[in-house]
C-alpha cells in the first residue's frame, strides 16, 4: 500500500519522521482523561442520576490516565532531563510551553482535589479502621483532618461542585489545547485548521465516554454484579450524541478541504488514497466511526433486549476506541507522511524495541490500568462499597441533598 | 466559627499547594541560567558560545596576505572572483600554522565539479563533457587553474588536441 | 605552482590569522549586535549546482552525515505543468548533480532546468522560534536564528514548524540543529563558509543595516522574492531570478 510515485521529492532533512507513535499516544490518553471527566461532571453538574454508578469510576479513570499522559512525551524528548525547563522558562509564544501548567492545573486543582473531596469521608473512616501501611497511607491522605461532621461533608460537596464547574472548561482547555498544538502549525496543511481544537475536544469526549462505559461494564461483570441497564443506556446515548457531533465536524473538515482544494490538496489527497487509506478510510472512518454510530443508532431506534444492547455497546465502545486511536494516528503520523514541498511522500514503520517503539507504547497504554487497579483498591468507587456507604452514611445523603 | 471549622481541611490542601508553589519558585530562581532574558527569551551567553565556535575556512583575505603572487595571476583571469578555498578546501589550519601543508587538488576531479556539462547549469557558464574534452587527463595539463584558458607554454602534450576551447566557447 | 613562501611568510600568516581570531580583519574590532541585520542574497541564475556550498558548510559546521544546513535542488519544469515540477537533490547535492539517468528527466521544448540553493531563511517572524517551548532557539538582535544546544529539549516542535525543512535533529546530540549563518564567522568580519566557497557568487551574505552593503543596490535593480511568501515568515533569504514553481 505504500506506493511512492517515481517523481518523489522530499526536502533532504525530511528523511526521518519527527513525531513518533509516542506522540500519537499523548493526545489519545489526554483525550480519555478529558472525556472521562466530562462524563463524571454530567452526573455532578447536570444531575443525570442514571450515570451515577460511573461517577467515581470515571474520576479515578481520568486520574489514572492523567498520571500517564506526560510520560510518552517525556520518553520522546531528545533530552528528557531538560523537560523541567518548560516550568523554568516557559516561552509564552509557544503553544507547547503551557503544557506543564495546564497539566498541573488539571491534575492537581481539578482531579486530585475533586477526588479528595469526594472520597474524604471514606478516607477518614478508612484511616480509623485499617492497620499497618494502609493506615499510614490513609492518615497521610486525610492531611491530619478527621472532621467528617455533617457540616464538613456538606462543605466538601459544595466545594466539589464548584471544582466540577471549573473542571468542565478545564477539561475542554486541556484537550482543545492539545488540538491547538497541531492546529496552529501553519507549515503543515494537514494540521493547520481552526477546527482542530474542536475536533479534538469532541473526539476526546467520544473516547472518554466509550472508555468509561467499557470499564464500567467490564468491572461490574468482573465483580459478578449486574450491570445497571439504565446507566449503560444513558452513557450509550451520550456517546451517540457526542459521536454525531464529532463525525459532523470531521466531515465538515473533509468536505471543506475537498471543495476548497488549495495548493496542498493534491498532495494530501494522494496520501489519503495511498499510505493513509487503511488507517484513515478503513479503520478510522468505516470501522471506528460509521460502524459504532450505526450500532448505537440501532440501539436507540430499535427495541432490543438488554443483553443484546449491552453486547452492542461493548462492540461499539471497543470500535470507538480503535477509531479514535486511528484518528490520533492519522493526525500525528499522517501529518508527517508528506513533504512540506508538497512534491513527495515518506513512510513510517513503528520500530519494536527502541525507545520510541511499539513495546514502550504498549507498556504506556497498559500503565493507566495498573494505576487504576491500585486506586480502586485504595478508594473503592463502586456504588455502595465505600465504608461511608456501608455505614448508611452521610455521603449518600449529602449526594442526594444537592438536588 | 463552625463554618471555619468545617472548611478548615481545605485550608490544609491550600497550604500544601502553596508550599509546592513556593518550592517551585525557589527552584526556579536557582535553576534559570543567569544570562537568560538579557536580550530576549533565551540564554544570551549562547550567542557568545556559538560565536566562539572554531573557524575552518580561513577566508580569502587571509590567504592573499601571504600568496600575493597567486592573487596577481588570478586577478587577470576568469577565476578572479573564485575564492581560494572554493578549490583548495578549508585551510584555516594551514593559515594558523603554515607548516601544515595542504594537499593539492586533483584537477581532473576538481574542475569537473563546476565545468562538467549539465543541462540544468546556466547557459552562460563554460561547460565541457570531460570524457570527450580531455579523456581523463588532468585539466592543468593545458590550463592554468589560477588563470584558465590555454597555457601558452611549451608544456602542452602532443596527444592533447584538447578539444578545443571551442567546445567551451560554444557552450557559453 | 610555487610554494616557496611558506616558511618565510609564517609571520605574515600569523598576523593575518590573529586578526581574524581577534574579530574582524579590517573594520570593526568590536562586534556590536545592534549594528547588523543579516540576510542572504541568492541569485538563482548564477548557481551551477557544484555543491561547493554544501561541502563547505558540512566541514565548517560539523554537519552530521545525511543532514543538511544548506542544500541545492535541481528543478525541471514543463511549461504545461508549472505546478508539478520534477525536483531532486541527491544527497543534498553534496557531490553535485550527476546527469539524470536517461528517461528519468523531463524533455521537450517547454522544459527549463535550474538549480536552487536552500538554507535557513533566518526569518524575522520565524515560526520555529515561536513554537520553542523553552527559549532554546531564538532570533539574535542581529537577525540570525540560532539554537542553544545546551538548552534544547529535543521536542522537535521547531522541526515541525519550519515550512522550509531547514531543521533536523542531530543524531548524536539529540538537539535541533540548523544553519547559523556561520555566526562564528560573520561576527568576526568573515563571510559564511557557503559564500566563501561559492565559485560564482550565487550566494552573497548581506547586512541590511550596513548602508554600504551592495545588497541595497542589488535589491533596487533586481526583482527579488522569498520562498513561500504566503507563510508570512519574514524570510531573509532573498532570491533573485526565482521561478514561481519553486517551493
Amino acid at each position: 500500500m505504500h506506493f511512492i510515485p517515481a517523481a518523489n521529492f522530499t526536502y533532504p532533512n525530511e528523511i526521518e519522521l519527527n513525531w513518533s507513535i509516542l506522540v500519537v499516544l499523548y493526545p489519545f490518553i489526554t483525550g480519555l482523561v478529558a472525556g472521562a471527566f466530562i462524563l463524571a461532571s454530567l452526573e455532578r453538574v447536570f444531575n443525570v442520576e442514571a450515570v451515577k454508578p460511573t461517577y467515581r469510576l470515571a474520576l479515578l479513570t481520568a486520574l489514572s490516565f492523567m498520571i500517564v499522559a506526560p510520560l510518552p512525551l517525556q520518553l520522546h524528548l531528545g533530552h528528557p532531563e531538560r523537560s523541567f525547563e518548560m516550568y523554568l522558562t516557559p516561552h509564552t509564544s509557544s503553544a507547547m510551553a503551557m503544557f506543564g501548567f495546564v497539566y498541573l492545573w488539571y491534575l492537581m486543582v481539578v482531579l486530585v482535589l475533586e477526588i479528595w473531596l469526594d472520597f474524604r469521608h471514606d478516607i477518614v473512616l478508612l484511616s480509623r479502621s485499617t492497620t499497618g501501611l494502609k493506615r499510614v497511607i490513609y492518615r497521610l491522605m486525610t492531611l491530619g483532618s478527621q472532621n467528617i461532621s455533617p457540616g464538613a461533608l456538606r462543605f466538601d460537596d459544595r466545594a466539589g461542585y464548584t471544582i466540577t464547574i471549573i473542571g468542565i472548561p478545564s477539561a475542554f482547555l486541556l484537550h482543545g489545547y492539545v488540538g491547538f498544538i497541531f492546529g496552529s502549525v501553519k507549515a503543515n496543511p494537514w494540521w493547520s485548521s481552526p477546527l482542530m481544537p474542536v475536533v479534538f475536544i469532541f473526539s476526546a469526549m467520544v473516547s472518554g465516554i466509550a472508555a468509561v462505559m467499557l470499564l464500567y461494564m467490564g468491572t461490574t461483570k468482573l465483580r459478578g454484579e449486574k450491570i445497571n441497564q439504565d446507566c449503560a443506556d444513558t452513557i450509550a446515548k451520550y456517546l451517540f450524541y457526542a459521536f454525531i457531533v464529532d463525525f459532523s465536524l470531521e466531515m465538515l473538515d473533509l468536505i471543506h478541504r475537498i471543495y476548497e482544494a488549495d495548493e496542498s490538496f493534491r498532495s494530501l489527497d494522494f496520501m489519503v488514497h495511498n499510505s493513509l487509506w487503511i488507517p484513515h478510510v478503513i479503520i478510522q472512518l468505516l470501522m471506528g466511526t460509521l460502524t459504532p454510530i450505526l450500532l448505537l443508532a440501532a440501539t436507540q431506534l430499535m427495541k432490543l433486549p438488554p443483553v443484546t444492547r449491552q453486547r452492542m455497546y461493548a462492540l461499539a465502545g471497543s470500535l470507538t476506541l480503535i477509531g479514535i486511536f486511528a484518528m490520533r494516528w492519522n493526525v500525528v503520523i499522517g501529518g508527517q507522511l508528506f513533504s512540506k514541498s508538497l512534491l513527495g511522500y515518506t513512510t513510517y514503520t513503528v520500530p519494536l524495541w527502541t525507545r520510541e517503539g511499539l513495546l514502550p507504547a504498549i507498556a504506556l497504554t497498559l500503565m493507566p490500568f495498573g494505576i487504576l487497579f491500585v486506586l480502586v483498591k485504595l478508594l473503592p468507587p463502586w456504588p455502595g462499597s465505600g465504608p461511608s456507604a456501608k455505614l448508611g452514611g452521610l455521603h449518600a445523603e449529602t449526594s442526594g441533598g444537592r438536588l | 466559627m463552625n463554618r471555619f471549622k468545617d472548611s478548615e481541611h481545605l485550608l490544609r490542601v491550600t497550604g500544601v499547594f502553596l508550599a509546592g508553589i513556593v518550592l517551585f519558585l525557589c527552584l526556579r530562581a536557582w535553576f534559570v541560567p543567569k544570562s537568560f532574558g538579557q536580550y530576549g527569551h533565551y540564554r544570551a551567553d549562547s550567542i557568545t558560545e556559538i560565536a566562539a565556535l572554531p573557524i575552518r575556512h580561513a577566508g580569502h583575505e587571509v590567504c592573499e596576505s601571504c600568496h600575493a603572487d597567486v592573487l596577481e595571476v588570478k586577478h587577470t583571469g576568469k577565476h578572479a572572483n573564485v575564492n581560494c578555498e572554493a578549490c583548495h578546501g578549508p585551510l584555516a589550519k594551514h593559515a594558523e600554522d603554515p607548516s601544515i601543508k595542504p594537499v593539492l587538488p586533483d584537477t581532473a576531479v576538481l574542475c569537473a565539479r563546476c565545468h562538467e556539462a549539465n543541462s540544468a547549469k546556466p547557459k552562460w557558464f563554460p561547460q565541457v563533457v570531460t570524457a570527450e574534452h580531455s579523456q581523463g587527463l588532468p585539466c592543468n595539463t593545458c590550463h592554468q587553474p589560477h588563470k584558465p584558458g590555454l597555457k601558452d607554454t611549451d608544456a602542452k602534450p602532443a596527444d592533447s588536441k584538447t578539444a578545443d576551447s571551442k567546445t567551451a566557447e560554444a557552450k557559453k | 605552482m610555487n610554494r616557496r613562501f611558506f616558511i618565510t611568510l609564517t609571520g605574515a600568516a600569523a598576523v593575518a590569522w590573529d586578526s581574524v581570531l581577534a574579530g574582524a580583519p579590517e573594520s570593526s574590532p568590536n562586534y556590536k549586535v545592534t549594528d547588523h541585520w543579516w540576510a542572504m542574497l541568492i541569485d538563482v541564475d548564477k548557481c551551477i549546482g557544484c555543491g561547493n556550498c554544501v561541502r563547505a558548510c558540512s566541514v565548517e559546521n560539523d554537519v552530521p552525515e545525511g543532514f543538511f544546513r544548506t542544500w541545492v535542488e535541481r528543478y525541471q519544469v514543463d511549461d504545461m505543468h508549472l505546478d508539478d515540477p520534477l525536483v531532486d537533490s541527491p544527497n543534498g547535492a553534496k557531490n553535485g548533480f550527476p546527469p539524470l539517468p536517461p528517461g528519468k528527466g523531463l524533455t521537450g521544448p517547454g522544459v527549463k532546468e535550474f538549480f536552487v540553493p536552500k538554507l535557513c531563511n533566518h526569518c524575522a517572524d520565524s515560526p520555529c522560534t515561536q513554537v520553542c517551548p523553552v527559549g532554546a532557539t531564538f532570533t539574535t538582535p542581529d537577525g540570525v536564528v540560532l539554537v542553544d544546544e545546551t538548552y534544547c529539549l529535543g521536542c522537535r516542535y521547531c522541526v515541525e514548524a519550519c515550512p522550509y525543512g531547514c531543521r533536523f535533529i542531530h543524531p548524536e546530540k539529540n538537539v535541533a540543529q540548523k544553519c547559523t549563518l556561520c555566526y562564528h564567522r560573520i561576527t568576526k568580519g568573515l563571510t559564511t563558509a557557503c559564500c566563501e566557497a561559492c565559485p560564482t557568487s550565487s550566494r552573497m551574505l548581506a547586512d541590511l543595516k550596513n548602508p554600504n552593503d551592495p545588497i541595497h543596490e542589488f535589491m533596487k535593480k533586481h526583482s527579488v522574492q522569498v520562498l513561500k511568501p504566503h507563510m508570512a515568515t519574514g524570510a531573509k533569504a532573498f532570491y533573485a531570478n526565482l521561478d514561481g514553481s519553486v517551493r
